[in-house]
């Protein structure tokens, strides 16, 4: 008889993190199943970016992270290799580098075949991508950017992409065209661990929703309820919402 | 006579004696054409090797943010090295190998103590020990036999370039987090550690290789040596060779990427001890290079890789430390200027060479903003 495995595609338990003395994160504890998106929204500062570092392993933590029933590795690179795929709140692209390099990159840990199998899906998802392969990526727009950045994750094949709030100073309509693309994405069975200051728009997409505040869950739920949640319509959508 | 006159110009002779005395009637009426043309010939050869030992300084410190001072002394290790097989022993080198190697194994060692799987243990074994020894049992069993002018310099680099990867793991890796001083400061212990080494296994006296080829060809009024020719040749291939592996491979893209942005590198998957090793490996390799280029064209003792080292690092300062282009054209510049100072005044030779240093570092500092990681 097999055991069965952790419905769980991400558990964490009790996660603390402290930059110096200062503990920004207070215990937090959250899971997600394969195949869904969930998202963390709060206020600037509250800890959603250091929560995904955390995942990531960009920085140390305490408390337990279950990814498919184990502990997670490690390191930062045996996470990529084991799916995970962080695309930062500052993208961290490779400026002086063209986007045909940046994509080629983030399939630095997969097989030449795989990489030409995953070339052709990403350009087929990005054509703007695709037109500008030889631009170099620091000369991209705003929009571009993250695009590319989003590129570069899907590059490595990733189970579960956790991404630092993708629609941050994007227009309005490109805002639309990448929370459209991380929906998209899902439909490929890729995870998505969200984390957004534009609440609306996120929790729209989602079907978890986590609130921090402080370095701690305040609220959680499905996010069809957390987008009706009276406390929360006040201070993160707007009254009007 | 050429090579004579060539070596008083190189790197750690007394600066242009021969030279100057030679010419010392010609000096008061003119810079003739002839004199000219020499002084830029033997300029552009010693450029060259400056070229080389600037380009793995760059790479080194665009990859990994090490500013590697002892990077001469793998030029030194080479060139010993190089002089001893020509006079058919083995040379020392092979147990400073073996030595580094074992290091390199305890300290992995000290690092699995918490626990490894086999295939990091297999691969510790195989690189720091298996390696280094096979290296020692191939120079033990050829050295005595005489080799042919290629062997001999290939039997070099084969030797020289893994102490690339034992200096990284001993002296670096433990560092990989640290400042750009704090790196620094690593440097020059590793590069007095590494001299001192050099004198306990090669000893005081200065040895000179023979050359890669003996023939000299005469073009116009000019003489070029076969070795000088080398020379040329060994450094366009370099530089080529880099560039295909910057432009073309996963890996040189790896490099590159670490270089201008260290997290993203991470969150793709490279690893920092990945991209330093490669990164020292090469630098040693071009370091064992250098030796074998510049080995039969001056005499060189255990110490005189700094002053070699410290004019390409004039040439990657100028090249900001990020260019590669820049720097290889500024080590033919310093090397011009060296060899026209060297006929000049010869006693000012290092004073000018490393006085080009100044106006740069002003100028850099004044058109860029200071950008410090820390």
């Amino acid at each position: 008889m097999r055991e069965t495995v952790s419905p769980n595609l991400l558990e964490l338990s009790n996660i603390h993190v402290s930059y110096g003395r200062a503990e920004v994160l207070h215990g937090i504890s959250l899971a997600m199943k394969p195949g869904s998106i969930v998202t963390v929204i709060g206020a600037n500062g509250a800890g959603k970016s250091t929560l995904l570092n955390a995942v990531m392993g960009i920085v140390p933590s305490k408390g337990t992270i279950l990814y498919d029933g184990a502990p997670v590795p490690r390191s930062v690179e045996g996470r990529v290799a084991a799916g995970l795929c962080l695309v930062p709140e500052k993208r961290e692209l490779f400026a002086t580098m063209s986007v045909e390099d940046n994509i080629e990159l983030g399939g630095f840990l997969r097989s030449a075949t795989e990489r030409a199998e995953t070339r052709a899906d990403v350009y087929s998802r990005f054509p703007r991508l695709a037109e500008r392969r030889k631009q170099l990526a620091g000369t991209l727009s705003g929009g571009e950017r993250q695009m590319l950045a989003l590129a570069r994750a899907l590059m490595s094949r990733p189970r579960l992409l956790l991404l630092d709030e993708p629609s941050l100073g994007l227009a309005p309509k490109i805002v639309v065209d990448i929370l459209n693309i991380v929906a998209e994405l899902r439909k490929t069975g890729v995870s998505i661990l969200l984390v957004e200051q534009n609440a609306r728009a996120a929790l729209e997409i989602a079907d978890e929703g986590y609130l921090v505040e402080l370095g701690d869950v305040k609220l959680s739920g499905p996010a069809s309820e957390l987008a009706v949640d009276p406390a929360l319509m006040e201070s993160y959508l707007g009254a009007h919402g | 006579m050429t090579s004579n006159m060539k070596a008083s110009l190189s790197a750690n002779q007394e600066p242009g004696q021969n030279l100057s005395g030679i010419f010392r009637n010609r000096r008061n009426s003119l810079l003739d054409a002839m004199i000219a043309a020499f002084l830029i010939q033997d300029g552009i050869t010693n450029g060259a090797v400056y070229a080389l030992l600037g380009l793995a300084l760059v790479l080194l410190f665009s990859v990994t943010r090490v500013i590697f001072i002892p990077q001469g002394e793998f030029v030194a290790y080479g060139a010993l090295t190089l002089a001893l097989l020509d006079g058919a022993k083995v040379p020392a080198t092979i147990s400073l190998l073996v030595s580094f190697g074992v290091i390199a194994f305890l300290l992995d060692l000290w690092g699995m103590r918490r626990g490894t799987d086999a295939r990091t243990f297999l691969r510790s074994v195989g690189l720091n020990l298996v390696l280094p020894g096979a290296i020692y049992g191939i120079t033990a069993a050829l050295a005595p036999l005489g080799l042919p002018s290629v062997a001999k310099a290939l039997l070099t680099v084969l030797i020289i370039t893994p102490m690339g990867l034992y200096i990284y793991r001993i002296a670096y890796r433990p560092l990989a987090d640290a400042s750009v001083l704090v790196l620094l400061i690593a440097s020059v212990g590793v590069h007095l550690a590494m001299m001192g080494l050099g004198l306990v296994f090669f000893g005081a006296e200065g040895l000179r290789a023979e050359p890669l080829a003996d023939e000299n060809y005469t073009v116009g009024m000019l003489m070029v040596s076969a070795q000088s020719l080398c020379i040329y040749g060994a450094t366009i291939a370099i530089i080529v060779a880099l560039y295909l592996f910057f432009e073309r491979t996963l890996l040189g893209k790896a490099l590159r990427a670490t270089a201008v942005n260290r997290l993203g590198a991470r969150l793709v998957g490279v690893r920092t001890h990945l991209t330093g090793v490669t990164a020292f490996t090469l630098a040693a390799a071009i370091g064992a290079v250098s030796g074998v280029l510049i080995g039969p064209i001056t005499t060189i003792y255990y110490d005189t890789g700094f002053l070699i080292g410290l004019k390409g690092f004039v040439a990657a300062i100028i090249g900001g430390l990020g260019s590669f282009p820049i720097t290889a054209i500024a080590a033919i510049g310093v090397g011009l200027v060296e060899s026209f100072s060297s006929f000049f005044a010869s006693s000012y030779k290092e004073v000018i060479v490393f006085g080009l240093i100044i106006p740069v570092l002003i100028w850099l500092s004044l058109s860029h903003a200071f950008h410090e990681e820390e």
